[in-house]
């Protein structure tokens, strides 16, 4: 029978069994809830050395193939005016660093691109059967297993960071080296970026060094009218960065 | 009743669909993955599958388990923001197995270039040279320690 | 990178969606046309038009059958489409695809197509030998029953059947408007106007599809081309025209007028890698000829062999027409940076899954089918040992 008494012992359990439930399966991740991380990455243009660091790095960590990118680098050259139309270029996306830039006027400067894990991600809301999704930690990911290779999603990402992986045949992107961040390690590319342009940072943890850098300092997201909640936060984001 | 007569021909095709939409529903239930649905419109297990890949880089305070000097060494210089592996590149296999699989070092006239190389586009306050004419060829490392850049290898030291 | 101007974020160069991705809309296009046709007759009693009533539900039927081919041959793992059955993401157009297809087969076509042909196929159930007969039988589902009462109920049935069919094919094809016109990442795409505009040049491709069969089966059955019909069905083709003409021309004038931040890229796009299927084939040779062809026709008095011709041209430049629109949404769409900086080129592959001449055969294929159809189920058939068939020709 179900005392007061009894109830009072339940309750926590239950609760603590209920979080269990929620962390997934424990031996991928043991001491990892869900509930308890809400992922976001601060990227600093101001600190950024197009060195390509983070471009191979990604490779590397997840097998990405030749010619395609889960990160890449771009670098900009803006003329003072008009500055609407920025001369851009990413060779192999950035992978191998950059040659020289040009001096002929105007401003030069990196740009490191990469998913945005949006809160309201126009990518998966397109999928036809749910194998990209929104995760409850706030990383967007694709189930390998499950993806059809329809493209949508590729189509309705604002940002060209996904493409279709040409031997197994489905849709890939960044995955916020989820394998890593699930076992308190950092991302590849924050690991191998020299310069800290590259700041992996978790919203729900009040230590988070990022809460302190949002209030101090002017940060964009990109392409902000289409809503898409990105948590890919730039500082020192020029205007003419599309 | 003549008007049941005249659509029995209707029954029977709807009978035809009803067989039809059972079958669906039975193979339906059969074949959708369990753990769909756990989270949201997706298979929960992808969660864990995805958790579950193999790692390359070990992250810097691996290193420092063992390399805990080079560590310190590097902490008191230039180049404490940097961490390990961003030169030596992907040592988790290192660290699984330190005797037998062991890195090689990496060639200074390659890798310091790639980040101190000149360029316009760096920002100006980020110490870079033109390698041309600041070393015309000579490695890096025989006048910078890599891990603390402003201090002088031991051999240079007069 | 080969074949890029300006810049592309480096995933884009590639295409994602191919030939294949134009030939779909294109199929389910035809479908929706040919079956409004059909409904003209049964539902608005336009009677003008009922020697081609069966023969647009054939037609409908064949490119329908035809229209998962191209979506399963595209897919990175067609193994598993069934996957839209099981989990359909209810916040994506493209998941309606499976349900809104088989409804449309199911509860409308085959069901409309059986209820108008059964009593032939009952009579050739009878008439008919070897596998013939055993394929017809299995048709009428056991039932031999073509009373008076019998044939009103089937009649009554079917015109319930097309009323919701005509809803049903507009959302068969609408859906495909709004899995482009939905996406606000492609300024190329989107827009709330891209599902009435795939509908109405949906109903011009179907309109002119039937048309140009009709005429090329009297043909080759050397019977009369029904004149009143075909003037009919012309009209009805100019009316759709000029709604889809003037709905596309207001998308274009405001997009120019508005200038937004898409429009520069846009328009060097369209004035250079899209000159000639957009402007030369879509607009002046695929929509402008005909209108005036036919406009001609309405304003004066030509023989029937003049008449002939034009409907012929015209609905060849108008199915030529339509393709090319499809073409320079799809591949038109992704040939453009989403940075509005730079272009890239489609790289059309002629022997492989997703090449031309896969295209080309999915296109010549549903005209196989409906060869098979009309030797089966035939449009004009008048079977010998009963009355006049009510509504073949």
């Amino acid at each position: 029978m179900i005392t007061r008494r009894r109830l009072i012992y339940l309750l926590p359990a239950a609760t603590m069994a209920w979080d269990f439930v929620l962390a997934g399966t424990p031996e991928a991740s043991p001491n990892y809830a869900v509930t308890d991380h809400w992922w976001a990455m601060l990227l600093d243009i101001t600190k950024c050395i197009g060195c390509g660091n983070c471009v191979r790095a990604c490779a590397t960590e997840n097998d990405v193939p030749e010619g395609y990118f889960r990160t890449w680098v771009e670098r900009y050259h803006v003329l003072d005016w008009p500055s609407e139309t920025p001369i851009v270029d990413s060779p192999d996306g950035g992978k191998e660093g950059f040659p020289q830039s040009k001096n002929t006027g105007g401003k030069n400067f990196f740009v490191p691109k990469m998913c945005n894990h949006c809160s309201h991600s126009p990518c998966t809301q397109v999928c036809p059967v749910g194998a990209t999704f929104d995760g409850p930690d706030g990383v967007v990911l694709v189930d390998e297993k499950y993806c059809l290779g329809c493209r949508y999603c590729i189509q309705a990402c604002p940002y060209g960071c996904r493409f279709l992986h040409p031997t197994k045949h489905v849709a890939q992107k960044c995955t916020l080296c989820y394998h890593r961040i699930t076992k308190g390690l950092t991302t590849a590319c924050c690991e191998n970026c020299p310069t800290g342009a590259r700041q992996l940072a978790d919203l729900k943890n009040p230590n988070d060094p990022i809460h302190e850098f949002l209030r101090t300092h002017a940060v964009e997201v990109l392409k902000p009218h289409l809503a898409t909640g990105a948590k890919a936060f730039y500082n020192g984001l020029d205007g003419s960065v599309r | 009743m003549n008007r049941f007569k005249d659509s029995q021909h209707l029954l029977r095709l709807a009978g035809v669909f009803v067989a039809g939409l059972a079958l669906f529903l039975v193979l339906r239930s059969a074949l959708v993955p369990r753990s769909f649905g756990q989270y949201g419109h997706f298979r929960g297990d992808a969660l864990a599958e995805i958790a579950a890949r193999p790692i390359n880089y070990a992250g810097q305070k691996t290193c420092e388990d063992c390399h805990s000097e080079i560590v310190e060494l590097k902490h008191a210089g230039k180049h404490a923001s940097v961490h390990c592996e961003a030169c030596h590149g992907p040592q988790e296999k290192h660290t699984l197995d330190p005797s037998d699989v062991v890195p090689q070092l990496p060639d200074t006239t390659m890798l310091c270039p790639r980040c101190h190389e000149a360029n316009l586009a760096k920002p100006a306050k980020f110490p870079q040279v033109d390698t041309k004419e600041h070393s015309s060829g000579e490695p890096c490392k025989t006048c910078h320690q890599p891990h603390s850049p402003l201090l002088m290898p031991e051999e240079k030291k007069s | 990178m080969s074949g890029v101007e300006g810049f592309m974020y480096p995933n884009e160069v590639e295409l994602q969606w191919s030939i294949l991705i134009v030939v779909y809309p294109y199929v389910t296009g035809l479908v929706a046309g040919a079956f409004i046709l059909a409904s003209l007759e049964r539902v608005f009693h336009v009677e003008a038009v009922k020697p081609t009533y069966r023969l647009a539900l054939l037609t409908a039927l064949s490119f329908l059958l035809v229209a998962p081919l191209p979506l399963q041959l595209h897919l990175g793992r067609p193994e598993r489409s069934f996957e839209m059955y099981l989990t359909p993401h209810r916040s994506s157009a493209m998941a309606m695809f499976g349900f809104v297809y088989l409804w449309y087969l199911m509860a409308v076509l085959l069901l409309e197509i059986w209820l108008d042909f059964r009593r032939d196929i009952v009579l050739l159930s009878q008439t008919t030998t070897g596998w013939k007969r055993l394929l017809y039988r299995i048709l009428t589902l056991g039932s031999q029953n073509i009373s008076e009462g019998a044939l009103r109920i089937d009649d009554r049935v079917g015109y319930i059947v097309t009323i919701i069919g005509i809803p049903s094919a507009f959302l068969l094809h609408g859906y495909v408007g709004f899995i482009f016109g939905s996406i606000k990442a492609n300024p190329w795409w989107s827009t709330p106007l891209m599902p009435v505009v795939f509908l109405f040049s949906a109903m011009v491709s179907g309109i002119a599809v039937v048309m140009l069969l009709y005429m090329l089966f009297s043909n080759l059955r050397k019977q009369p081309i029904d004149m009143p019909c075909v003037d009919t069905i012309a009209q009805y083709l100019l009316y759709a025209f000029m709604i889809d003409f003037t709905l596309e021309m207001v998308d274009l004038i405001q997009r120019i007028y508005e200038a937004d931040d898409s429009f520069r890229s846009l328009d060097f796009m369209v004035h250079t890698r899209l000159f000639l299927s957009q402007i030369v084939l879509q607009i002046l040779v695929g929509t402008v000829v005909p209108i005036l062809l036919i406009g001609i026709i309405q304003l004066t008095h030509l023989r029937e062999n003049a008449r002939k011709a034009i409907y012929a041209i015209s609905g060849s430049l108008t199915l030529i027409g339509i393709f090319a629109m499809r073409w320079n949404v799809v591949i038109g769409g992704q040939l453009f940076s989403k940075s509005f900086l730079g272009y890239t080129t489609y790289k059309l592959d002629l022997i492989s899954r997703e090449g031309l001449l896969i295209a080309i055969g999915l296109l010549i294929l549903p005209f196989i089918i409906l060869s098979v159809l009309t030797h089966l189920l035939p449009p004009w058939f008048k079977p010998d040992s009963q009355a006049v068939v009510a509504g073949a020709d």
